[in-house]
């Protein structure tokens, strides 16, 4: 039985991104939504496989439409161009990790300025079975992912100097700013801190918080506040339970994106979605391919799985997402099964299996509940 | 201890007489603390001679920003100096003074050790952090060269030049040979920005050529940040441009306790060391008296021992550090 959604009173003019709007493709209940699929290289195969195992057992109302896309199909033009048409149609996509080579323009890149994914969201929560050196972590890092540092514009002026630009528009980062404000307010969160390197970048880095500020203006109810991010950095690692909802403009966040993964256990845990206005991206929130462990199933594939759990909820499918969430939740809790990077030796394979025991076991009780009920 | 050779001092100091020494106060916390650190080394009679100016920025009329003529001349004839925390006004039209203080004086590499303090406790005293970072200070995403190109659209130019990169690689490497440190890593994003920070890593492997008693590799600017919030231990001295070091340094000041523990030294042109505190003004502490001076204590010391004066630093550390 699917769970209602109940979204809370907007104070927005306009609904932005495909998460407020909800998913638009317009499949019915009962019907399959059809998924983009793009498992991509080194243990990303791998990962997917628990992902398509998982749907498979709940018996989601979800079909994969699988596109194989590696660093060896990368520079294939038909190949790129066919994976960026499958998730223009299906409006929704699960994505491993693409290799980090060839040319001027890394296909990662390429892919956001394609589908202007523009909104970029990390999840980064602690888990109580993952010992770290912090706990209580639960933040949300959004980034805008199309301009900024990654605009990829680079020239040898003279030999020995290169330029590289940076652009900021204020189009771009007032999109970014409304839709942090309005994920917040959807997700019932209570502040947004923008982060950000005005003090030195006064005119690019200045535009983006003057914008933040501006649209700040028009949510009353979530707290806002700025910060540097070298001081972000430090914060990060001394009191990280102090963040809540933050927005930066895109090489900002990889500052400070990366050490968040470890924060709460490492890249194996991290979910991350992309959205544009009429697309969804989930993907693993720090992109590690880890070729060198490539067929041996060691990858853990914690990060994949909640990702996909986020999309089942972006599909409107509540109960399977919450489901997939609470099972991996209770696997890593019990700390029986341990992938290599949590300090264990269990495999993939037998990751997947202890979340589909915990599903069955999820799904007993939930029977034994309603049965009671009927008794009463 | 920390280790202090910044490089080879060439000023006019001389062992067993009393070292002239610049200080600039700075704002804020800065003149409380300058002062508890003058009285510390009196304490410990180390043989240093105070020469104080006042550093504030003048607008000149072509749009640049200088300080007064007397604190730059000081440094250049003292070819040493200490530095509190200075405070940029924003909306005046110039720029940052420690961007100015940085050009004026060509401090072109910019050293952070990051050390686990005892009796400091944090989440990671027990990895046991002492790592180094050498950061570019000179340009990179600091040129401060931006523009509107439309209303609306605003353009920031991040200059790597094969000069800058190629000095402060040679920098982070003897900085390694003098004080016996075993590994420097380069980290970059040469993966995305593959012409400037490709030049800055080609420049730091041809360097690594030279000095073939030190392990050197590179490391993706998110891949470090990982795993020195994983496992800081593994870290050594690192070398990085600009943005990234500022960054980056502050991050490894959060991992020993934050910036009230963090010392700093500048590299200047013919043997000029300028050091300071990194941390800010912390106006609201003035007059509550409660600024750390624990920084720039650290930073003096650093200082101290760059002028051979390592047992003199050792006596003042003694005391916090056990």
């Amino acid at each position: 039985m699917l769970r209602t959604l109940v979204r809370p009173a907007l104070s927005t003019v306009s609904k932005s991104a495909s998460t407020i709007s909800g998913f638009k493709s317009g499949t019915k209940y009962g019907g399959k939504t059809t998924v983009t699929l793009i498992p991509g290289d080194g243990v990303g195969p791998e990962i997917a496989e628990s992902v398509t195992t998982l749907f498979k057992e709940m018996s989601v109302p979800v079909e994969f439409e699988t596109i194989d896309l590696t660093k060896y199909t990368l520079n294939d033009e038909g190949a790129f161009n066919n994976a960026i048409t499958s998730l223009k149609r299906n409006g929704v996509g699960l994505k491993g990790v693409l290799n980090r080579s060839g040319d001027f323009r890394t296909h990662n890149v390429e892919f956001r300025g394609d589908l202007d994914t523009y909104a970029n969201v990390v999840r980064c929560m602690s888990f109580e079975g993952v010992k770290t050196h912090h706990s209580g972590i639960d933040l949300i890092a959004i980034r805008e992912n199309t301009e900024g540092e990654y605009s990829c514009l680079e020239h040898e002026s003279v030999s020995g100097v290169v330029e590289c630009l940076k652009v900021i528009t204020r189009e771009k980062s007032m999109r970014i700013a409304k839709f942090a404000f309005d994920y917040a307010l959807e997700h019932n969160r209570k502040k947004v801190t923008c982060i950000h390197k005005a003090n030195i970048m006064k005119l690019s880095d200045g535009l983006f918080k003057s914008c933040c500020a501006e649209t700040a203006k028009l949510y009353p109810s979530i707290d806002y506040d700025e910060q540097i991010v070298d001081n972000t950095c430090q914060q990060l690692v001394i009191n990280p339970q102090q963040f809540d909802v933050m927005v930066m403009p895109n090489l900002v966040r990889n500052r400070c994106i990366q050490p968040w993964s470890w924060l709460v256990g490492g890249a194996g845990l991290v979910p991350s979605k992309s959205f544009g206005d009429d697309i969804a991206v989930f993907e693993p929130g720090a992109r590690h391919t880890w070729m060198e462990m490539k067929g041996m199933y060691v990858a853990n594939p914690v990060a994949m799985v909640l990702s996909s759990a986020f999309m089942l909820k972006h599909l409107m499918l509540n109960e399977a997402g919450d489901n997939l969430i609470t099972a991996v939740k209770q696997v890593l809790n019990k700390r029986t099964c341990q992938t290599r990077d949590l300090g264990g030796n269990a495999t993939t394979r037998e990751m997947t299996r202890a979340i589909i025991s915990e599903l069955h076991e999820l799904h007993a009780r939930e029977r034994t509940e309603q049965a009671n009920l009927s008794n009463y | 201890m920390l280790s202090g050779r910044v490089c080879k001092l060439l000023g006019p100091a001389l062992a067993r007489h009393n070292h002239t020494v610049t200080l600039f106060p700075g704002d804020g916390i800065g003149p409380q603390i300058s002062s508890s650190v003058k009285e510390i080394f009196s304490a410990a009679d180390a043989p240093i001679e105070w020469e104080e100016h006042e550093v504030y920025p003048i607008l000149e009329k072509d749009g640049k920003t200088r300080i007064p003529q007397p604190a730059i001349d000081s440094i250049f004839k003292n070819k040493i100096g200490l530095k509190g925390p200075m405070r940029t006004a924003i909306g005046k039209g110039h720029v940052s003074l420690n961007l100015t203080i940085r050009r004026t004086f060509g401090l072109y590499a910019n050293v952070r050790p990051a050390k686990s303090v005892p009796g400091v406790t944090t989440p990671y005293s027990e990895n046991g952090v002492d790592c180094v970072i050498v950061r570019e200070n000179t340009e990179g995403e600091y040129s401060g060269i931006e523009h509107t190109v439309v209303p609306g659209v605003v353009q920031s130019v991040k200059l790597i030049t094969r000069d800058a990169s190629r000095n402060v690689a040679e920098y982070a490497f003897k900085y390694a040979r003098d004080n016996n440190r075993a590994n420097v890593v380069a980290l970059h994003k040469a993966n995305i920005m593959k012409m400037s920070d490709g030049m800055f890593l080609e420049q730091c492997r041809l360097v690594s050529e030279k000095y073939p008693d030190i392990k050197f590799r590179d490391m993706y600017l998110d891949s470090a940040c990982m795993k020195i919030v994983k496992d800081p231990g593994q870290f050594d001295v690192m070398v990085m441009p600009n943005l990234y070091g500022d960054i980056f340094s502050d991050l490894t000041a959060g991992l020993i306790g934050g910036l009230g523990l963090a010392p700093s030294g500048n590299m200047g042109r013919d043997g000029l060391a300028l050091y300071e505190a990194v941390h800010g003004t912390a106006d609201d502490l003035v007059e509550k008296n409660k600024g750390n001076p624990t920084a720039l204590l650290m930073s003096g010391l650093m200082m101290l021992r760059h002028l051979d004066l390592k047992a003199e630093a050792d006596k003042i550390e003694r005391p916090y550090s056990t």
